[in-house]
């Protein structure tokens, strides 16, 4: 198969910039010279795949994953689903989903979390999925709590799941976090705000979704993903649109 | 008016955070959760050329390593060929060319073993210089930033690739060039990444 089209170029107005003053630990991480635009190669064309034998079929329910035999996570169950789409809005089949959260507490399993919230020993906090042939993931989990964390004195992270994805070129790589319809804190947390526009934060809520919802059981949030769009021919001499 | 074009907007990246581990490498974290971890083996046991190994900090603005990063590599084989279904030609069995990269968390070195990629094709007919594609991501960085590790061995290809040539500053090209040595018999690459000041290391808008 031919190598297809270069991938469309990454709106950097949209995205946050590298140096975001009031997110103070991007100070001395962000870059101060200019990114030097790179025409795209194969390098950057291609990216690892995966298969479902690189993935076990509990993995992307996180209630469960963890958790001792009979036992279950604590915390607001849910079902955060939706589909990973390119900017042409097509479907990205068979890519892999990575999340990460906090508990209910807001306690993050890892040895260099010390927040007072305790751990929840049926819970893990990360879980991975492959999209089906229409770009639909799910998972299951429990909504993570807000937590305290050292920015300004009193600073609060909103509820959030991180969320790793891979489509199918390396310059698709893209982690984010997704935030829930509703939370008070939003409009306060210096990360979110690291995006430009209203706009762009809000496409990182995800809403409430009664009709995913199951009665009595499991409530439900969609987030869709949107991955770098392609053009469909490559044009080797003039970069021409399509 | 105009028509409306129907393109979606990507959805903006947000820093991976200080836990990033616990999502894409949980056993650094501190726990095991999955029977396998993806990232851990970028050349598999068959794989053609020199094996290697490449080391590295990525230092921040005040001269301080960064002990939270996680990088991942995207590479050829030895025969340049990335294992992916646009590219003609096959890779040895189990190579994945890709890996994942965890820093140690009281110093912030970090390292893969790897075998040396052949060089690719470029665009237009030229060719590219042995290289790997890298991606960094960690608390504080807001989108993660692509480098490349080139080989100081590779003075030749080097001087004819197409990328290295095309950053205006020379000086600036080192920053993207690992400097070959040995330890207890093996190759041992150095690549340091400075995310700010003198020598800042060239990030690539890919």
């Amino acid at each position: 198969m031919p190598l297809k089209g270069e991938f469309y170029q990454r709106d950097r107005e949209w995205h946050p910039p590298a140096y975001t003053h009031d997110y103070k630990t991007s100070v001395a991480r962000s870059p101060q010279k200019s990114l030097i635009s790179l025409d795209q190669t194969v390098s950057e064309i291609t990216g690892p795949r995966f298969g479902h034998s690189d993935i076990a079929a509990l993995d992307n329910d996180l209630i469960y994953n963890y958790a001792g035999e009979g036992q279950s996570a604590i915390g607001e169950r849910i079902i955060l689903h939706g589909r990973v789409l390119d900017e042409n809005a097509r479907p990205v089949p068979n890519t892999l989903v990575e999340a990460w959260q906090a508990n209910a507490g807001g306690r993050y399993r890892h040895k260099k979390d010390t927040y007072l919230a305790p751990i929840d020993p049926n819970f893990g906090g990360c879980g991975r999925t492959l999209t089906d042939e229409n770009g639909y993931y799910f998972f299951r989990t429990v909504k993570p709590g807000a937590y305290p964390w050292r920015n300004w004195v009193n600073s609060w992270r909103p509820a959030h799941i991180h969320l790793s994805i891979f489509g199918t070129g390396f310059t698709q790589r893209l982690i984010t976090q997704c935030y829930f319809e509703g939370d008070p804190l939003l409009g306060k947390c210096p990360i979110v705000k690291t995006i430009p526009t209203q706009e762009g934060r809000d496409s990182l809520v995800a809403a409430l979704d009664m009709n995913a919802t199951i009665p009595l059981d499991t409530i439900a949030y969609k987030f869709d993903i949107v991955l770098r769009g392609r053009r469909s021919t490559l044009f080797e001499n003039r970069l021409e649109g399509n | 008016m105009v028509q409306k074009l129907e393109y979606l907007k990507e959805t903006p990246s947000q820093t991976a955070g200080p836990y990033v581990h616990i999502g894409l490498a949980p056993g650094a974290a501190g726990f095991d959760i999955y029977e396998r971890e993806l990232g851990q083996d970028i050349a598999g046991p068959n794989a053609k050329g020199e094996r290697i190994r490449i080391e590295g900090l990525v230092i921040d603005g005040t001269g301080s390593p960064v002990k939270d990063v996680l990088l991942e590599a995207w590479q050829a084989n030895a025969d340049g060929i990335y294992p992916h279904p646009e590219v003609d030609g096959d890779v040895e069995e189990g190579f994945r060319g890709w890996g994942r990269v965890i820093t140690n968390f009281e110093t912030g070195e970090w390292g893969f073993d790897t075998v040396k990629p052949g060089c690719v094709p470029g665009r237009n007919g030229s060719t590219q210089a042995p290289h790997i594609n890298l991606w960094i991501v960690a608390r504080g960085i807001n989108v993660g930033l692509n480098t490349r590790i080139y080989f100081d061995d590779e003075a030749e290809a080097n001087a004819k690739d197409p990328i290295i040539n095309m950053i205006e500053w020379e000086n600036r090209r080192a920053t993207l060039i690992a400097k070959r040595g040995e330890r207890d018999g093996q190759v041992v690459y150095r690549f340091d990444v400075y995310l700010q000041g003198e020598s800042e290391t060239v990030f690539f808008d890919i």
